[in-house]
């Protein structure tokens, strides 16, 4: 089963055709899904009427309602983009400090404080939101009951959901920062301290530069983790509901093109910042 | 450095650590646990009880969803690693130079779009007026329209699909780093493929399976979306009740109830995972 040892033909051509039916499945699901976002039906399904940019660009006037004049779907994808700017500021932000911590300081309960750095990522993304509901939001109302003080922001909302995917995402975010500043050479640092850098001055100059690739790398997943989530962010989502809880509801009404649409749309950001930050870890 | 410079820069470090870990974490997973042993007598009045846990096992429609949501999610996860394997050998062991590279981006690429997308392709796909339904009409094995979707084969379908990179990561990680003349030394002591297989390289992959398996079978048992719109009437999953429980019924204590029994659940497969393989959470994860 490996190259050195003879193997039958009819093994090999088995083992191909297993192959190519794998990435066909893989490939599927998102070639049809793109392709019925330019057809011209109400309808994402066969037959095939053609080619039209309608589910993008119409303006309703036709009696349908593209991707770019579709008011809901807008304001949804708004409030996702401000959602995962939060969420990457704060968990990057975190994961560098916890890298620094985890990576360069020695200390008692390290091990144990490692375990719990992790913890979060074997709790399921439903049970990191209602727990987070049931705390912040039962809070609230405890205190509007008793002291008639409204706390909204611990209201489900938008707080509450950057809160939420913070939880997980900082994990991610830390073990990224880690994996690369463990590869790091301290002499580097303790040559620029050496020659007369504070340690301040070693961090920003020496140490912060090395870690960049990783920290874009961190950023762009945060920024994709924040934007696709759908489990955590469901239950903490107030009025101002993010583009995949929207998108839900909509699917739940019936699907249309627009979905479509939208769903390229998020196809082509995602692969566009993949790329981006491939192309950042290979340049250096 | 002097000790108290670096006691200093130790405190300012762990702050922001123990006020994410405590505030998000501990604190919100103590209160839900706290909540489900709360029976509420009026509406201000609650009482300490197991009443909701009395419920899940009184009412056999919440346990009979949990030992389904939790043998559906160990099917799926076995099914991951048995459609994974193959691909992650390949990858690792036959492809060569670029095909190689390809190969592995190649799996990652369905991952670049969220949940919600992949399932909706699998919905345009399986449904009656789907694309598979209309081929087999246009090849003639069909006379009408095929129902697909709605139904556990379709949930599962999609649940592989959702898991897949997460186990095909960890699997060619660990190949990667085979040494093959183990596997020639097994050949050459007079071992057929099973043997080989069963002897050598499936005890050097474990880290790798198992890594591979915790990941996705948390992932499945707390998956909702894929469950939700791909499953039928009968085909509920855990989660699905969890919510409707805090977002229809406003049922908190029932729903903090289950919530905690999913975690455990989860936390004991997992658990469970680890000690059977000898292997410890920071070296799966971390």
């Amino acid at each position: 089963m490996i190259r050195s040892v003879p193997r039958s033909r009819l093994f090999d051509g088995l083992y191909l055709a297993y192959l190519v039916a794998f990435f066909v499945y893989l490939a599927l699901p998102l070639l049809v899904t793109a392709a019925f976002a330019f057809n011209d039906s109400p309808f994402p399904s066969l037959p095939w009427q053609g080619f039209t940019l309608d589910w993008y660009l119409a303006d309703g006037t036709e009696g349908r309602t593209g991707l770019f004049h579709d008011d809901g779907l807008l304001s949804a994808l708004w409030v996702s983009c401000k959602i995962a700017f939060w969420v990457t500021l704060a968990s990057v932000g975190l994961g560098c400090v916890n890298a620094v911590l985890f990576e360069r300081l020695q200390f008692r309960g390290k091990e144990f404080l490692y375990l719990l750095m992790l913890l979060p990522l074997v709790i399921p993304g439903v049970i990191l939101g209602v727990s987070i509901l049931v705390f912040y939001s039962g809070t609230a109302n405890e205190v509007s009951r008793l002291w008639g003080l409204e706390l909204d922001m611990f209201r489900p909302g938008m707080t509450l959901v950057v809160m939420g995917q913070v939880t997980f995402i900082t994990t991610l975010a830390t073990l990224v920062i880690g994996a690369r500043l463990r590869k790091f050479d301290p002499q580097l640092e303790e040559a620029a301290l050496n020659l007369g850098a504070t340690p301040l001055v070693a961090w920003f100059t020496v140490t912060l530069p090395w870690l960049m690739p990783s920290i874009f790398g961190a950023a762009a997943m945060a920024f994709l983790m924040s934007f696709e989530n759908f489990n955590t962010t469901v239950m903490l989502t107030g009025s101002d509901t993010p583009l995949t809880v929207a998108l839900f509801n909509r699917l739940r009404e019936g699907s249309t093109p627009v979905l479509n649409a939208v769903a390229l749309f998020l196809m082509v950001l995602s692969a566009l910042l993949a790329l981006l930050t491939l192309r950042q870890n290979r340049g250096e | 450095m002097t000790s108290s410079a670096g006691r200093l820069s130790l405190w300012l470090l762990l702050t922001p650590f123990v006020l994410w870990i405590v505030l998000l974490v501990l604190v919100p997973h103590l209160q839900m646990l706290r909540v489900s042993f709360q029976v509420r007598e009026s509406w201000d009045t609650i009482a300490w009880g197991v009443e909701q846990y009395q419920n899940f096992f009184t009412e056999s429609y919440y346990w009979r969803t949990f030992v389904r949501t939790g043998v559906m999610s160990l099917f799926t996860t076995l099914l991951t690693l048995l459609v994974a394997f193959p691909i992650a050998w390949y990858i690792a062991r036959m492809a060569r130079g670029r095909a190689k590279g390809i190969l592995f981006m190649a799996c990652l690429i369905p991952f670049w779009a969220s949940e919600l997308v992949r399932t909706y392709g699998w919905m345009i796909l399986l449904r009656e007026s789907g694309l598979f339904s209309s081929w087999l009409q246009a090849l003639g094995w069909a006379d009408g329209p095929v129902e697909m979707l709605y139904n556990d084969v379709a949930v599962i379908i999609g649940l592989v699909y959702n898991g897949l990179l997460f186990m095909v990561v960890p699997l060619v990680t660990t190949l990667d780093g085979m040494d093959e003349n183990l596997v020639e030394a097994g050949y050459d002591l007079g071992g057929g493929h099973g043997t080989v297989l069963r002897e050598i390289i499936v005890p050097w992959a474990m880290p790798g399976i198992i890594s591979g398996c915790i990941v996705v079978f948390m992932l499945t048992l707390g998956s909702y979306l894929t469950p939700v719109l791909m499953g039928g009437k009968d085909s509920a999953w855990f989660t699905e009740q969890i919510f409707t429980q805090f977002i229809t019924r406003f049922n908190w204590e029932q729903g903090a109830a289950l919530g905690v029994l999913l975690l455990v659940l989860s936390s004991v497969m997992v658990w469970l995972g680890l000690k059977l393989s000898g292997q410890s959470l920071r070296k799966v994860m971390g």
